[in-house]
Order: structure tokens, then C-alpha cells, then sequence
């Protein structure tokens, strides 16, 4: 490829590939996003080529492989163009079909086709109740490109919004623009992103850097693994022109070394760019040089923290710095460093675009433009979620996600990543904002959404939030690593039934120490989880320490199943089920659980027959006594 | 050097550019609680003892004095009531670790009889002096941390950093827990008589 060496060249690049397009010509786009590959997607693709050639369709149809749709639930994924007809669970077996009637005949194939509730099919992606209450602006191009070429990026007016910067903005006015658009960061603290390229900026010094934060490390987290896999470009293009603003020459892209996808897909991206000229030297034949390193970390949930991944980038230890200096004015090396998230990265062409105005016209008051989530857990529709800011909870869960996959009630959303908070349903209606999930007692984090029903303990999830946060924090100060130490005793403690009075007190103590005196904002939001259950949750706290009882039925030392002695049929369906032979009885006679040999799986519940219903789980409540080996079963109903 | 004002528990105090609250408040007979500090080392703000507001222009903070830089009309106060409730915690979560010297005396000043967690063995603080004292110091890497949250430790990153040990011993008396003796022992037993005598021997 010959270097594009001016904004025309660029331009005239672009018609080439349009012009070279039949836009009539059938292409089946195939989601190979994280979701879609544990599904089978590289067996649908797979099939797809050999049938293609089978039915001697090659060069008169496009197989492109994708990034990640989002509708994760309902992968593998495959749209067909141009009349966009979306096939979802897509298996190689659909394939010959799909090519046969879709790619020949033009004709839908009806059963790969979404239902809805109501029974009715839909055939455009955008019409799926999913996507129709989203707004795509990052991830909406991730079904248009194949992240290996860089002309399909191109093709839809990618790097012309670089082109535009370096020859018609000067920096300040680059700084300008994404300052006016009110562009907050994605990673966690919603720090205005163009204050902070200003600060590098005005920074003293003549080296320096630009960093992309793609450490991800929220367990259940995948939004910027799946625009680095899928819109690589979109990033890169996003940081030269930050780095053009700051008038920093050299990036890096901190990437977690579990994401081997998203570091070749960058990998790849980086150098296609570099050959088009797009990076290195005299950048678009302008004399504006700036080139990017791919760093690969193996770290922990901390290493995200941004002194921490810059003393990770230098080789040392990623762990946060006790002093006092901003690392946008003392950051790797010792030089001012601006380090962004993945999604702020991503934002920055489109504002650069279409301007500050239009951002600044998506989201609220003080949150602009659109945030992606990852919507996991009880919800019937989990993947990737993006909506303007202010968006409401309940539309995000119910309209959007389709409401509680299993039949329970809603009881919990956490949002933030593990120092998040978990809102209740009386916040269903709360517009998703970094000031509004702030007040509510959690944070917008870098985007988890993790939504639980009746079925889980609340004390439990704090439990688990404060268990993963004491192993991935680095442990070097005391409130954060003895704190949580303490924190995570206790709670154990509470959800084995060894809970004491004074517990609530103590692990708010703990709490408010914490998130005062911790070295860096790990600590200082590491009690958010305890403290955000507390605020909403506290009677589930109250009832496991005084009355041994656990209201979720979810924590198994708080829980025995009994077989209600008048239910029972004697159908022995549990006793054979019982994994640990726990269960007595014979035909006619009630079933019995020995309780010393319950392990409390509870498949004994799960499979006795709903007509029924013998199998009770009790909690703070003592167990019936047995009933006499040999008790005849009350007559048939 | 330049020489800042700074206001400290209301006493003016004078200060020299690039140094820290801690030793600005030293150096006018203010004493403030550290563990983890010593002045031939650099910051490492891990104990979170020494604690202060920081006050500049109505905007409260608090901050690491032992990490943190003086300015020039800083208003700072090193006693509050939220300080003290921090700093009795701080003891209480490592009294359940060890009984030592220092946290003895701590212990006393914050009015603790004992701590309401339960500890299992005297164990490290990883303060971190002896680590530091021995790379930063001394220039040797004999010792390092590993791991990470709560599984975090002081250990001897191989058999060949032990050797090159040049048994000054002086990291022994810098351990605030008492715990890095029992290592120290248990990491040089074995070890051959002519790499010199054995700490505690
Ligand atoms: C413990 C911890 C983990 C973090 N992990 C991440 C992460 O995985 N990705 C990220 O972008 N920011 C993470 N952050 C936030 C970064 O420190 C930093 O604020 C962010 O990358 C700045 O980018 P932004 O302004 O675009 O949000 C983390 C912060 C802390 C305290
Ligand atoms: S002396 Fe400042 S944190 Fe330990």
C-alpha cells in the first residue's frame, strides 16, 4: 500500500473503495466478537466459505467477518446485506440453507428470524426491541467492518475526521472542540477529558505521551475488549488526534494480556495504518509525526489505576504512587502523560466530526454523548448496551435487556464494577448518569450491569465484591488491605450464621476508615459495595445476624430443605436425584432428608414435580423433626 | 532553596521547597504518628498513620504528609476528631496482628485495651523498611513483595538474592511487627558458616 500523503489522497482512497463496491452485491456480515466465538461462531464462518463455494457462488457474494453485535444472548450472529436481514443462533447446520435461499433467492429464512413476546418476526436488526432503544454511536460501525481491513474503516469516512484536524483545526482548536463537548471519561471517574488533555498539554516539558487504558479488569466486563477487537481504528484514530492536541508524539496502548484478540486486531490495525501513512512520520504528508507501542499487562484489577499502569509500562510493579502528582503533569517517566479509556478514545472522532454540538446534545445536563454497558446477570437479553447518558435503569433493563430471565423479581442492579453499588427497584426509574448513580450511592464505573433478581443475597454480593477487591487491590496500605481483610471475614461470617451484634457497626467503621484514609481510589471505593447494600439492603443484614435466616434462600449454611411430610407423593424422583444420598424413603412412604448428609444443592426442590411442590427450603427457622421412618404417604391428590 | 510559609496546627512554620508536611511538622516539634517512614527512604505512604487536613481555600482534604509536599499557605492541621478515628482504627487492624514496641505505645496513646479483630499470628505489616531499606540503602535487592492484596508478603525472591545477603543485619532493628525476625531466621537457615555469622547467633 502506498502511502496516502494529503487529506485529498485520503479522500480520493476512500472513492476508490466505494466505487469498487456493488452495493446490490449479497455480503453475510458474521459476528466473531467474545460472545459469538464461545458460541460456534468460527464453525458458522466456516461453513459459510466452503458452502459459498459448494453452490459456486464465490466472487459474487461477501463473507466479512465482524466484531461484536452486542446481542450476545442470541449469538452466533449473521446479517445479510444489503436488506440487512438479521439471523440469530446461527449454526453451521442453517448455513446451506441461509446461502441457498437468503444469498440466491433473496427469500428469509423465517425461523433464524428474532421473536418476539408477541409472537411476531423480525427481520431488521434495528427493529429488535435490543437495538431499536439504543444509540450505536461507537458500536453501531462494529457490524460494518471487518477489524483487518483497514478500507472498510475508511469506507465509512474513518480517519477523515484526522484528515480534518491536522489541516483544518489547529491543536487548540481540536482541545477546544472536545472541551466544548462536555466528553467525560469512560474508564471510572467521568473526569472531563479535554480539562485533562489541557493540563498535559500546559504541561512543562517537550516529551510527551498519550496512553490508551484497555486494562479492563471488571470481572463480567467486555465493553472495551469489544471495541478494541471489533473498531480498532476508532480508537487509533481517536489518539492521534488527542495526542495531535496535546502535542505528544509517542502513545501506548496498555492492553490485558487476556485479550489476545483485541491485542492482534490492534496489532494489525496499527500497522495498516502505520503503511497508509496514517501513523509515524509526517502523518497524512502533514509535519505532524506521532507513532503507538502495544504493551501488553498481565495484571491485576489495580493495575487499571493510572499510576499504577504507567509504573507497569515502565517495568516496574504496577502499583499506585503514594505522592501527590498528577500523572497528566508527572506521568511515565516522569513526563506529562494524558491517559484515557478505550471508550473516551472512541468518542473523540465522531465529536471531531460532527461536532461538539451535536455530542453535546446526546445525554444530560452534566453527562454527554452515550455510554456502553454490559448488561449481564438475571436479565433475559445480556450483551452490549449503548444509550445516551441519562438513559433510565428500567428502560436499559426491561426494554432494552427484556426484563428478569428467570421468572423472579427484580431485586438488585449493581452498577460501577466492583467498587459499584447496588441500586433497588424503587431506583428502576433513576436516568443513568455519572451524577445521578453517584448520589444513589454507586458509580457509573467503566460500565458494568450486573442485574440480580429475588434469588440473591444481597450480603452475599457484597461478599463477593469485597472477596475479589482483597485480592486484586496491590495490598501495600493498610486501610485498604487489612480493611478489606476484615471486611471479608465478617461477611462470611454473617452469611455462615456466625454473624454478631455489633457487626453492622464495626464494618461501617471499617467502611468510612477506608474510604478515607486508602492510598489510592481503589481503597477509597472498596467499601462501596458493603456501604451502598447496607443503605438499601440493611434488613437482609439484620435478618441474617439475629435471626440466622437468609431472605434470598442463597446462602447455603443458612439454608435446609425439608420434604413436607402432607405434600409428599413418594414419587421418589428426589431420592434418585439426590447426589448425596441424603434423601430415605420408599415407594408409599414420605421421604425423608437427613439433614447431616444434606449438602444443600438443592436439586431435591429443582426436580420434585411442581404439582407438588413437597420440597420446602427453610431458613431461620428450625427443620421439622423427621417424620417415623416408614410413614405412609396422605392418600393420592 | 526556596523557603515557603505554611501554617501547621496554627503555628506558622517555615519550610524548604520539595519537602514533605512530615518533616516540616518534625522540624517544629510537631509529632505526628508514622510506621512506615524513615527519612533515609523514599515516600512510601503505606501505614496511612500520618494522616492530615489539608486546607486550601476552603477545600478539606486529607492527604499522607509523610508523601505530601508542602505549599506555600497551606493550612494544615495534623489532630482532628475524624483523624483520630482513623488512626485508632489503623492500630486496632494491626493490633491483630502483632503487640509489638511501637504499636504498644500507639495502641496506649489511642486509648485501645485491644482490638476487636482477632489475629492468628504475629505477622508483617509490610511497611515495607526492611525491603526498602535494603535496595534504597544498602543497594542490594536481597528481599521484595510478593503477591498482591491481602496474600501480599516479604519474601526472598531466590535462593541466589539470599546468598548475596551481606548479613549487615541493619533491616532487623527497622521491623515495626517483629515479624521480619522470624523470616530473617527461617531464610538463612541452613546457610553455609562461612557466609559469616547468623543474625541472632
Ligand atoms: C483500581 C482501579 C482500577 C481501574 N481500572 C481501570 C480500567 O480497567 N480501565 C480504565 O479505563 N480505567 C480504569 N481506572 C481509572 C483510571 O485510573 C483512569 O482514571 C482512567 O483510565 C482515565 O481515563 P478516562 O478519563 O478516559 O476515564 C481504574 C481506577 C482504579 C482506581
Ligand atoms: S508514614 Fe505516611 S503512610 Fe506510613
Amino acid at each position: 500500500m502506498a502511502k496516502l500523503r494529503s487529506a485529498s489522497e485520503l479522500k480520493k482512497f476512500r472513492k476508490d473503495i466505494l466505487a469498487g463496491r456493488d452495493p446490490a452485491r449479497p455480503c453475510v456480515t458474521l459476528c466473531l466478537g467474545t460472545g459469538c466465538l464461545a458460541c460456534g461462531g468460527e464453525q458458522v464462518h466456516r461453513a459459510f466459505i466452503d458452502e459459498i463455494a459448494r453452490q459456486g457462488l464465490v466472487g459474487k457474494v461477501d463473507v466479512r467477518r465482524t466484531g461484536c453485535h452486542g446481542f450476545c444472548e442470541r449469538g452466533p450472529l449473521a446479517v445479510v446485506f444489503p436488506r440487512e436481514i438479521c439471523y440469530l443462533k446461527v449454526t453451521a447446520a442453517d448455513v446451506p440453507e441461509i446461502v441457498s435461499e437468503t444469498l440466491v433467492h433473496d427469500r428469509i429464512v423465517e425461523r433464524l428470524l428474532y421473536q418476539g413476546d408477541d409472537g411476531k418476526k423480525i427481520v431488521h436488526e434495528n427493529e429488535i426491541p435490543f437495538y431499536k432503544h439504543q444509540s450505536r454511536v461507537i458500536l453501531g460501525a462494529n457490524r460494518l467492518i471487518d477489524p483487518n481491513r483497514i478500507e472498510d474503516y475508511i469506507a465509512l469516512g474513518g480517519y477523515s475526521a484526522l484528515a480534518k484536524a491536522l489541516f483544518v483545526m489547529t491543536p487548540e482548536e481540536v482541545l477546544d472542540e472536545v472541551k466544548r463537548s462536555g466528553l467525560r471519561g469512560r474508564g471510572g471517574a467521568g473526569f472531563p477529558t479535554g480539562k485533562k488533555w489541557e493540563t498535559t498539554r500546559d504541561a512543562h516539558g517537550e516529551t510527551k505521551y498519550v496512553v490508551v487504558n484497555a486494562d479492563e479488569g471488571d470481572p463480567g466486563a467486555y465493553m472495551n475488549r469489544s471495541v478494541l477487537e471489533g473498531n480498532p481504528h476508532s480508537v487509533i484514530e481517536g489518539l492521534i488526534i488527542g495526542a495531535y492536541a496535546i502535542g505528544a508524539r509517542h502513545g501506548y496502548v496498555y492492553v490485558r494480556q487476556e485479550y489476545p484478540l483485541a491485542v492482534a486486531n490492534l496489532t494489525v490495525a496499527l500497522e495498516q495504518a502505520r503503511d497508509l501513512g496514517l501513523l509515524g512520520d509526517n502523518i497524512l504528508g502533514s509535519d505532524y509525526c506521532f507513532d503507538v507501542a502495544v504493551h501488553r499487562g498481565a495484571g491485576a484489577f489495580v493495575s487499571g489505576e493510572s499510576s499504577a499502569l504507567m509504573a507497569a509500562i515502565e517495568g516496574r510493579v504496577g502499583e499506585p504512587r503514594p505522592k501527590y502528582v498528577r500523572t497528566a503533569i508527572s506521568g511515565l517517566w516522569g513526563k506529562p502523560t494524558n491517559l484515557n479509556n478505550v471508550e473516551t478514545w472512541a468518542n473523540v472522532p465522531a465529536i471531531i466530526n460532527r461536532g461538539a454540538d451535536w455530542f453535546g446534545d446526546i445525554g444530560t445536563a452534566g453527562s454527554k454523548g452515550t455510554k456502553i454497558f454490559s448488561l449481564v446477570g438475571k436479565v433475559k437479553n445480556t450483551g452490549l448496551v449503548e444509550v445516551p447518558m441519562g438513559t433510565p435503569l428500567r428502560r436499559i433493563i426491561y426494554d432494552i435487556g427484556g426484563g428478569i430471565s428467570s421468572g423472579k423479581e427484580f431485586k438488585a442492579v449493581q452498577t460501577g464494577g466492583p467498587s459499584g453499588g447496588c441500586l433497588p427497584a424503587a431506583h428502576l426509574d433513576l436516568p443513568v448518569d455519572f451524577e445521578a448513580l453517584e448520589r444513589a450511592g454507586s458509580m457509573m464505573g467503566s460500565g458494568g450491569m450486573i442485574v440480580m433478581d429475588e434469588g440473591t443475597c444481597m450480603v452475599d454480593t457484597a461478599r463477593y465484591f469485597v472477596q475479589f477487591l482483597s485480592e486484586e487491590s496491590c495490598g501495600k496500605c493498610v486501610p485498604c488491605r487489612e480493611g478489606l481483610k476484615r471486611m471479608l471475614r465478617i461477611l462470611t461470617g454473617i452469611c455462615a450464621g456466625r454473624g454478631r451484634p455489633g457487626d453492622i457497626d464495626l464494618l461501617e467503621e471499617l467502611g468510612e476508615v477506608m474510604s478515607e484514609a486508602s492510598l489510592c481510589a481503589l481503597g477509597t471505593t472498596a467499601a462501596n459495595p458493603l456501604l451502598s447494600t447496607l443503605r438499601y439492603f440493611r434488613d437482609e443484614y439484620e435478618a441474617h445476624i439475629q435471626e440466622k435466616r437468609c431472605p434470598a434462600g442463597a446462602c447455603k449454611e443458612l439454608i435446609r430443605y425439608h420434604i413436607v411430610p402432607e405434600k409428599c407423593q413418594a414419587c421418589m424422583i428426589c431420592a434418585r436425584s439426590c447426589p448425596a444420598a441424603a434423601i430415605s424413603g420408599a415407594k408409599g412412604q414420605v421421604h425423608v432428608i437427613d439433614q447431616s448428609k444434606c449438602t444443600k444443592c438443592g436439586v431435591c426442590l429443582e426436580v420434585c414435580p411442581s404439582r407438588f411442590a413437597a420440597v420446602a427450603k427453610i431458613s431461620g427457622k428450625p427443620v421439622p423433626a423427621p417424620v417415623a421412618a416408614g410413614t405412609r404417604i396422605q392418600g393420592k391428590k | 532553596m526556596e523557603t515557603i510559609q505554611l501554617e501547621i496546627d496554627g503555628k506558622k512554620v517555615e519550610a524548604e521547597r520539595g519537602t514533605t508536611l512530615l518533616q516540616a511538622a518534625r522540624k517544629a516539634g510537631i509529632e505526628i504518628p508514622t510506621l512506615c517512614h524513615d527519612d533515609r527512604l523514599a515516600p512510601f505512604g503505606a501505614c496511612r498513620l500520618c494522616l492530615v487536613e489539608i486546607d486550601r481555600g476552603g477545600r478539606k482534604r486529607l492527604v499522607a504528609s509523610c508523601a505530601y509536599e508542602v505549599e506555600d499557605g497551606l493550612v494544615v492541621k495534623t489532630v482532628t476528631e475524624k483523624i483520630v478515628k482513623i488512626r485508632r482504627m489503623i492500630v486496632e487492624l494491626l493490633l491483630a496482628e502483632a503487640t509489638t514496641g511501637p504499636l504498644e505505645v500507639l495502641a496506649e496513646k489511642y486509648g485501645l485495651k485491644g482490638s476487636r479483630f482477632k489475629g492468628d499470628e504475629p505477622a508483617c505489616f509490610l511497611c515495607g523498611l526492611c525491603v526498602r531499606y535494603c535496595a534504597e540503602v544498602k543497594k542490594k535487592d536481597i528481599t521484595c513483595f510478593i503477591g498482591r492484596g491481602i496474600g501480599r508478603e516479604v519474601a526472598f525472591p531466590s535462593d541466589l538474592a539470599r546468598s548475596a545477603c551481606p548479613l549487615c543485619r541493619e533491616c532487623l532493628p527497622l521491623c515495626p511487627s517483629g515479624a521480619w525476625y522470624s523470616l530473617y531466621l527461617k531464610g538463612y537457615e541452613g546457610m553455609p558458616e562461612e557466609a559469616g555469622p547468623r543474625p541472632g547467633a
